[in-house]
């Protein structure tokens, strides 16, 4: 994916992120355009409906919300459920935190504002390549960056057309395509089968769940997993 | 509460989150357990994100032989594999959705 060969600078590593992060848009921009038709639906002011995308910037956690909104579901709940839908990130940050203990607290907040999904799946990759780590920052910038501009934009342009999206399209289904084409090659060994397979299987089995919770009994059981069949270090 | 305080504070949530272990782990020691599960969480959290996308239609389980995510959805795990090529990856899953769609009769 990258030229490891070439000694990085933090431009090359930049665009580096936002070229690898280019076709995940592909999959992020109709996710974006439906939210902001789906705001305006449910009767969200215009600023305020653009104003969750960029203070709240969390795709799934937006649509729920929105749908409480339209419902005139109190803020307390709304806030817990939007607490508890964006627990994942946790388990994001956690992961991206070795690589980024150097970075002035600047960047660590900077860098924390961008982890989303997208952004997170296609840096933790990355990270876990080989290469001098002096400069990958840059690289999650980048990546980050170029999903904010995304999603800013194509909620704007959801607010607008709104209503006029055909119904009949299934543009919601890029979202999980995106993720399929991320996570697949990230699996390399058995261990992260068993990871994958098991996070699937109990993901299904806690569908009833409220609130994606059954999302993270799903991830912890399947990383409990990866971490069984990988046994202990020789 | 006031719309604007519920996003403001969602937000301060959302972002409080995200940045909670990359503070954290500065000031604790973490176990060597920790950190080797931390290589599965991208693989275990997005897979637990894709499955019940893949099998459930308006909202409802749909585990049936006429769902016809779950066929657009192997093929794409496929293209996947095969090829690591993301934007390939979504294309073929769309037109693939698009044709299982037509086939089943399904709009």
């Amino acid at each position: 994916m990258n030229e490891p060969t070439l000694p990085t600078t933090p431009g090359r590593e930049f665009w580096l992120g936002v070229r690898d992060e280019a076709p995940i848009l592909l999959g992020v921009a109709p996710f974006g355009l439906i939210f902001g038709a789906l705001a305006i639906d449910a009767h969200i002011a215009v600023p305020l409906a653009q104003a969750m995308s960029s203070i709240i910037f969390a795709g799934a956690s937006q649509f729920i919300a929105a749908q409480m909104i339209g419902a005139g579901t109190s803020g307390v709940v709304i806030l817990l459920v939007v607490f508890v839908v964006n627990l994942r990130h946790a388990l994001y940050s956690a992961s991206v935190a070795p690589h980024v203990r150097h970075l002035a607290p600047g960047w660590k907040f900077l860098l924390a504002y961008l982890l989303t999904d997208e952004a997170y799946a296609v840096t933790i990759t990355h990270y876990n390549q080989e290469g001098d780590l002096a400069h990958k920052h840059w690289y999650f910038l980048g990546a980050g960056l170029t999903l904010w501009t995304t999603w800013q934009v194509s909620t704007a342009i959801g607010i607008f057309i709104g209503a006029q999206l055909p119904q009949a399209w299934p543009l919601g289904f890029v979202l999980p395509l995106t993720f399929i084409a991320l996570v697949v090659p990230a699996i390399r060994d058995k261990a992260g089968v068993v990871a994958a397979l098991t996070a699937a299987l109990v993901s299904l089995l806690t569908f009833s769940f409220s609130f994606k919770t059954g999302l993270l009994v799903a991830a912890f059981l399947g990383i409990l997993a990866g971490l069984l069949v990988e046994g202990r270090p020789k | 509460m006031s719309l604007w305080l519920v996003i403001l504070l969602a937000g301060l949530l959302t972002f409080g989150t995200r940045l909670s272990f990359i503070l954290l782990l500065d000031r604790l020691k973490i176990p060597a357990w920790f950190r080797r599960g931390l290589r599965f969480v991208p693989v275990a959290v997005l897979s637990a994100i894709i499955l019940p996308e893949l099998a459930s239609r308006n909202t409802v389980l749909d585990l049936s032989l006429r769902n016809p995510q779950l066929y657009a959805g192997a093929l794409a795990v496929l293209v996947a594999w095969r090829t690591r090529n993301v934007l390939l990856t979504i294309i073929v899953g769309m037109v693939a959705l698009l044709i299982f769609q037509a086939v089943l009769g399904i709009v």
